[in-house]
């Protein structure tokens, strides 16, 4: 029989002794001789704060009722462990470079540092977690109970079984719950640590670690070589004990359903998270956990089996199988193995409850508490930074004492539901909660604040509705009356029955439902809403950690910022491209800006140019807060920055439609400087035409009211005077004529078809049509050099109209005595050049440059009766250019005028026949 | 012989039908084509009057008639501007620049008559061929 007093002063001792090696620890870790205490191994052992008291007792209680199962509670840690840590490597990054200090830190940064998110996830975590401090409450206090009240006497365990919900047991809880406050309270908060790292704490676990695991294989070995007579033999004895071992529905959906959940608790508990993220030194570390942890979990669970299997086999039928750890030592007469088996368990519980209950309350106090106190008016950190490191000792302390008496509460409500491990997976489906959300973090840079909210609320909701709820069917009988029936006998809401899905195992009922609805909240809500500023930033912090940093966490220790920030920074302030070029101008050698912390100097240039953008004082702000990485305001300043950039954008598509204004009224001012110029043009044309047709109008007139008057004319001088009427109104009708030809050809109205034409042939042709003009003039036409066989592209009767009219020209002012013209052909390269050369009076220096004029006639010969429209050069230009020739007149040097007119040779000279000629 | 009239008109047609009007009005005429014709006529010939087209060949009619008008001798010499082009335009650079009288064409013959009587200031003769060139059959 173990005495009371010896189980107690024990368990002091063992107390004192952590605290003794917490103490030393800290004072190592503060003289910087912490090598080993910032081992892989310390770390790794201080993850095992994954086996809690339910591993310890309530693995064994599982596998005497469920079989195999239990090994799915070490199957999920080791697959995370060996197959996803590079997730858990990312998950030590991101805790490094942000700082975060727990896991609802981690999801409210992620998400833009939402606060409603941090006040979530740390109300989730308390409910979840709640059950579970039951679990070692409830263990301890059996233990505490079986190791004290028993003696060896098999009825009596019997009656020590499954513990009675009497007073006694509350109180025994209560003082353990209160004991266990008291001890966390002195372990975790004696300080408050920059980056909330425990040194001695973790060295206190590591060592619990151990003794854990060597008293639960001195049980082991003891229970399998002095009672089974070895593994084989044990295992034999397995059917005897009720165990199936190969069963083949062991492996069904409850127990996928235990793997997945014990994977997302190994990352989603507060305490693991605590121990792996928050706690880890080097994340090297966890190459080392990531073979070793799993190790770890070997060597405990294996004497899970044989326990049980020989519990159930020599113990009394009804003993309780989550007390065989203790029960069977005692049996046998260990009392020492038995009191170390006690102090195992005892180890198992209070690491779990001092890391939990630490971890929860740096949620709370962080996340709860200091935001309301920074809100309210006695913010006493203006008085002395004790002021605020009080605040938060304080409320750590009271949330450590308020979780446990939440768990004792569950406890006391929840005390007969029995069994350690439906508890404990309880508290998993909770937590799994965090998982869809975690995993967004680091993987969907998408993923919104409001779908992580909206994700965890729904799926906390399912499974406070399907999960927590009916764990207290055992003692309320209202609850159990909804189970059956649903709320207001509305079926489909059966909390294990969730919309008629019936017959699943309730764990299974519960995560299906919770973790589906949490998912599809977080995805559906994500795509529907976007990212503010901050958010986006997180967001990319996080998914793409690797890619900014390349060294560890150092330099965060010293410095929050790297020029990447600031480059980020800028960006917001002058908009991307603009702040890329200034940080190419002003650290053109850093190419690594996510690993390099800015130099004073650079800070400084940053600083004045950024003041050259939004003035002096906001680039101080802008920059102090970046550089101090003061948490809060620098949300604030993104915002300032954003609303700055979205101006500055503002102003540039300003400026842009300014200008598009500006190029459209130039333009605009062109066309219309244009139209005002074709207007005058035009103006002046009809001016000229008006003077053009009024000239043989008024000798119309004149004559004809001559001849009205004067009917004694002399006939001769009659036969003149009609003679003149009648050339005037020929003059008038080819005047009008050739205006609306020169008007059609310039609107581009008249449509010829071109065809090759024989040159020499045009020629006679034109000649031919002018012989009475020529002759009337005695002009002597001289053919010269006439080529046969040159074909041009034109139209045939519009070249012979060019020919003709620089024929009549020559006719019509030549005064010579002897008056000819020379037409001259030949071909240059890929032209035909046609010269018409004369012996008249030329043309005047003053008119050459308008003679192609409308209108222009130069000096005329004032007898001629014949003189033109002033149009026939201008037109025939017009044709040529139509043509793609061209019509020139060329110096002759002396007297006379020399037209060319240059003509494109066809390409093929096809012969063909003149057409109209 | 001094003639009554000097007319500046490049347009032959135009020279020949005014050379007939003004002729059987009673006068005597003697034609210029050019304005540099015209400044040396009017001061070899001394006319009483000159008719003068705007539109001539190099130097526009206007251009001879401020020459004469700067001219001491010619400045009070009575001027009819015979013009094509009828804008009021042209009517105003007339007036400032110092024309007597000023005919658009196409012109009436009467109209020519008595513009020129005007300038001579002669009274119209009560039986004279002039007196019934008013009338225009066709108006």
């Amino acid at each position: 029989m173990i005495s009371g007093s010896l189980v107690i002063a024990t368990a002091v001792v063992y107390v004192i002794l952590l605290f003794a090696l917490a103490y030393w620890s800290d004072l190592m870790a503060r003289r910087g001789q912490d090598k080993l205490l910032r081992s892989p191994l310390v770390f790794t052992l201080a993850i095992s704060v994954y086996c809690t008291s339910w591993t310890f007792y309530g693995a064994v209680g599982s596998a005497a009722r469920n079989g195999l199962e239990f090994l799915a509670i070490y199957l999920g840690p080791t697959l995370v462990f060996t197959g996803w840590w590079f997730g858990l490597r990312k998950l030590v990054r991101i805790g490094h470079n942000q700082r975060i200090t727990s896991v609802a830190d981690l999801i409210s940064s992620r998400f833009g540092k939402s606060g409603r998110l941090a006040v979530l996830v740390t109300l989730m975590a308390v409910v979840g977690i709640t059950p579970y401090i039951a679990l070692q409450l409830k263990a301890i206090a059996t233990s505490l109970r079986v190791i004290l009240g028993s003696g060896f006497d098999g009825d009596e365990l019997a009656q020590a079984g499954p513990l009675p919900q009497s007073l006694d047991d509350i109180g025994l809880a209560f003082a353990i719950a209160a004991a266990m406050a008291l001890f966390s309270i002195l372990f975790g908060t004696r300080n408050v640590n920059a980056n909330e790292q425990h040194h001695g704490v973790v060295a206190a676990i590591a060592f619990e670690a151990i003794v854990k695991l060597i008293a639960l294989i001195a049980v082991g070995l003891f229970v399998v070589f002095s009672i089974g007579g070895g593994f084989e033999a044990t295992y034999a004895r397995a059917g005897d004990a009720g165990i199936v071992l190969n069963a083949t529905d062991a492996f069904g959906p409850r127990w996928l359903t235990i793997t997945i959940l014990s994977a997302a608790a190994i990352i989603c508990l507060p305490r693991q998270f605590q121990i792996t993220v928050v706690e880890n030194a080097d994340e090297r570390h966890l190459r080392t956990a990531s073979w070793a942890f799993p190790l770890y979990l070997l060597g405990i669970s294996i004497f899970t089996l044989p326990i049980a299997i020989i519990g159930q086999s020599v113990l009394p039928a009804g003993s309780d199988p989550d007390m065989f750890v203790l029960t069977l030592p005692l049996a046998y007469d260990q009392q020492g193995l038995a009191l170390f088996a006690f102090i195992g368990g005892f180890s198992s519980a209070t690491s779990m409850i001092i890391i939990a209950s630490i971890a929860l309350s740096i949620m709370i106090s962080n996340h709860i508490v200091v935001p309301i106190a920074l809100r309210s008016t006695k913010v006493p950190d203006h008085e002395s930074g004790s002021g605020m490191t009080r605040l938060v000792l304080t409320s750590r302390r009271i949330s450590i004492a308020v979780v446990l008496l939440l768990g004792f509460i569950y406890f006391w409500l929840t005390a007969g539901s029995g069994a350690l491990a439906p508890i404990g997976l309880i508290s998993f489906a909770g937590v799994a909660q965090f998982l869809p959300a975690i995993i967004a973090a680091l993987y969907w840079r998408d993923a919104t604040a409001r779908g992580a909210l909206a994700g965890l609320l729904v799926g906390f909701a399912i499974w406070g509705w399907s999960s927590f709820l009916p764990s207290f069917a055992t003692s309320s009988e209202q609850i159990a009356a909804l189970l059956q029936a649903g709320p207001w006998g509305i079926g489909f809401l059966r909390p294990q029955a969730l919309l008629g899905l019936d017959g699943l195992d309730p764990l299974v009922h519960s995560v299906f439902w919770s973790l589906l609805g949490n998912t599809i909240a977080l995805i559906g809500v994500s795509l529907l809403s976007e990212n503010n500023a901050m958010g986006r930033l997180q967001a990319h912090l996080f998914v793409d950690v690797f890619k900014q940093s390349t060294g560890g966490h150092a330099r965060y220790l010293d410095s929050s910022a790297t020029l990447n920030d600031l480059l980020y920074m800028t960006q917001r302030v002058l908009g991307a491209e603009p702040a890329k070029a200034l940080f190419a101008k002003l650290a053109p050698h850093n190419k690594e800006l996510e690993a390099t912390p800015p130099t004073p100097e650079f800070i400084s240039k940053l600083e004045k140019e950024l003041a050259g953008s939004i003035g002096a004082a906001s680039a101080h702000v802008v920059l102090g807060q970046v550089i101090s990485g003061e948490s809060i305001t620098f949300e604030e300043v993104l915002q300032m920055a954003d609303e700055t950039q979205k101006i500055l954008e503002y102003s540039q598509r300003l400026e842009h439609t300014t200008e598009e204004l500006q190029s459209t009224t130039s333009k605009l001012r062109a066309a219309n400087q244009q139209l005002r110029e074709l207007d005058q043009q035009k103006d002046e044309f009809l001016s000229q035409v008006s003077h053009e047709v009024r000239t043989p109008m008024t000798a119309i007139r004149s004559f004809a009211e001559i001849l009205l008057k004067h009917d004694d004319l002399e006939s001769g001088q009659r036969q003149r005077f009609l003679n003149t009427i009648h050339d005037e109104s020929m003059r008038l009708t080819s005047l009008l004529d050739e205006i609306l030809d020169l008007s059609a050809l310039e609107r581009g109205e008249t449509l010829w078809h071109n065809e090759p034409v024989e040159i020499g042939a045009a020629l006679r042709r034109a000649i031919d049509v002018c012989t009475p003009l020529t002759n009337q003039h005695n002009l002597e036409v001289r053919p010269k050099n006439l080529t046969e066989d040159v074909w041009v592209v034109a139209n045939t009767d519009r070249i012979c109209q060019v020919f003709i009219n620089l024929i009549s020209n020559a006719a019509k002012y030549n005064d010579a005595a002897q008056p000819f013209v020379e037409i001259d052909t030949r071909t240059e390269g890929e032209e035909l050049l046609v010269d018409f050369s004369d012996n008249g009076p030329g043309i005047a220096r003053g008119d050459r440059e308008i003679i192609f004029d409308k209108f222009s006639r130069g000096k005329r010969d004032p007898e001629s009766s014949h003189s033109g429209s002033g149009l026939g050069l201008a037109i025939s230009l017009e044709i040529l250019i139509k043509m793609g020739g061209s019509l020139k007149l060329l110096s002759t040097g002396g007297r006379g005028a020399r037209f060319q007119v240059r003509l494109p040779l066809a390409a093929s000279r096809v012969r063909a026949p003149l057409e109209r000629a | 012989m001094k003639p009554d009239i000097l007319i500046v008109e490049d347009e032959p047609s135009i020279l020949s039908s005014l050379e007939f009007i003004l002729r059987h009005a009673g006068w005597t005429t003697k034609s210029v084509t050019s304005g540099e014709a015209a400044l040396l006529a009017v001061n070899t010939m001394a006319p009483r009057a000159v008719i003068l087209d705007v539109m001539l060949p190099r130097q526009s009619g206007f251009e001879v008639l401020k020459k004469l008008r700067q001219d001491r001798r010619t400045r009070d010499l009575p001027i009819l501007i015979l013009t094509a082009k009828g804008q009021q335009q042209d009517k105003r650079t007339a007036e400032g620049l110092g024309a007597t009288d000023f005919v658009t064409k196409p012109y009436a013959n009467a109209e020519v008559v008595e513009a020129v009587r005007h300038l001579l200031g002669e009274v119209p003769p009560q039986n004279g061929p002039a007196s019934d060139t008013g009338g225009e059959p066709d108006r």
